[in-house]
């Protein structure tokens, strides 16, 4: 096993254990920091698939924004001393079953199918074509994007702030 | 499982995907609710990039990656906003005591 593949499993495990903490955590602020480990090694995972634009994309808007967000709506509505009540768990059960079905033949799937795989591989800086195509073929996602990206900034102010009663 | 196939990746992605699943239909809490779609994102976003990385060996799957981690971003602000809310008006985020739109 050389190193490559040692990493792998580790990034691997770092992933998989913090989203198990993320899901069975009795403490909601425990949940929250296990999300960093989650999102840390998904980035490494883009890594070892020679993604290094959505990499760091992935830990500059996931790790610096959506989990900063998170933290702070755990921190301002909670009574976080009490946790008892944070992170309240019901039907554990049966939603175990559930899933555990689904995930079984889901991995039985994954690995009966016979995956075809591209002539070669390359390893190469993805930033520079991702910016040509989002400037030509998906230019009007793109846009969309920033559309949709103002008017949930706008709608979260309005939805936040606090209503003055006269 | 190795770096090298695809299907150790996806089998990451399931096991995400199922926990995330699990998040969802278990919490009772708005904000962990969140998480677990967070991590059902996330398990979606291995598998455009493990995709676009074995199979066609462009990066169309890396700009859906990208697109998804947007409107991930633009949930998390319009849903925590939603929670916040929610607990100014019943002072619990918990999601069985927020049945009704109005006070």
């Amino acid at each position: 096993m050389d190193v490559s593949t040692a990493v792998f499993y580790l990034i691997a495990l770092i992933t998989v254990v913090s989203a198990a903490m993320v899901a069975f955590s009795r403490n909601i602020i425990y949940s929250a920091f296990s999300l960093l480990g989650t999102f840390m090694g998904v980035a490494g995972l883009y890594v070892f698939l020679a993604a290094d634009f959505v990499a760091a994309v992935q830990v500059l808007i996931y790790v610096g924004g959506i989990l900063v967000l998170i933290l702070f709506a755990v921190m301002l509505t909670h009574r976080i001393t009490d946790v008892a009540i944070t992170n309240r768990s019901a039907g554990r059960i049966p939603a175990l079953i559930i899933v555990g079905v689904f995930v079984y033949f889901l991995i039985k799937t994954i690995r009966e199918t016979p995956w075809v795989k591209a002539k070669a591989i390359v390893y190469a800086p993805t930033t520079a074509k991702i910016g040509d195509l989002f400037l030509d073929t998906y230019l009007l996602p793109f846009e969309l994007a920033s559309i949709v990206l103002l008017a949930a900034m706008i709608g979260a102010v309005v939805i936040s702030r606090k209503e003055i009663k006269e | 499982m190795s770096p090298t196939e695809l299907s150790s990746y996806l089998i990451i992605g399931a096991i995400l995907f199922a926990l995330g699943l699990f998040t969802v239909l278990t919490r009772r809490n708005a904000i962990s609710v969140l998480m677990g779609v967070e991590l059902i994102l996330n398990s979606a976003n291995i598998n455009y990039v493990a995709f676009s990385h074995f199979g066609s060996g462009n990066v169309d799957g890396q700009i859906y990656a990208i697109f998804v981690i947007m409107l991930a971003a633009a949930e998390a602000a319009i849903g925590l906003a939603i929670v916040l809310a929610i607990f100014q008006l019943f002072h619990t985020i918990d999601l069985e005591a927020a049945e009704t739109l109005k006070e």
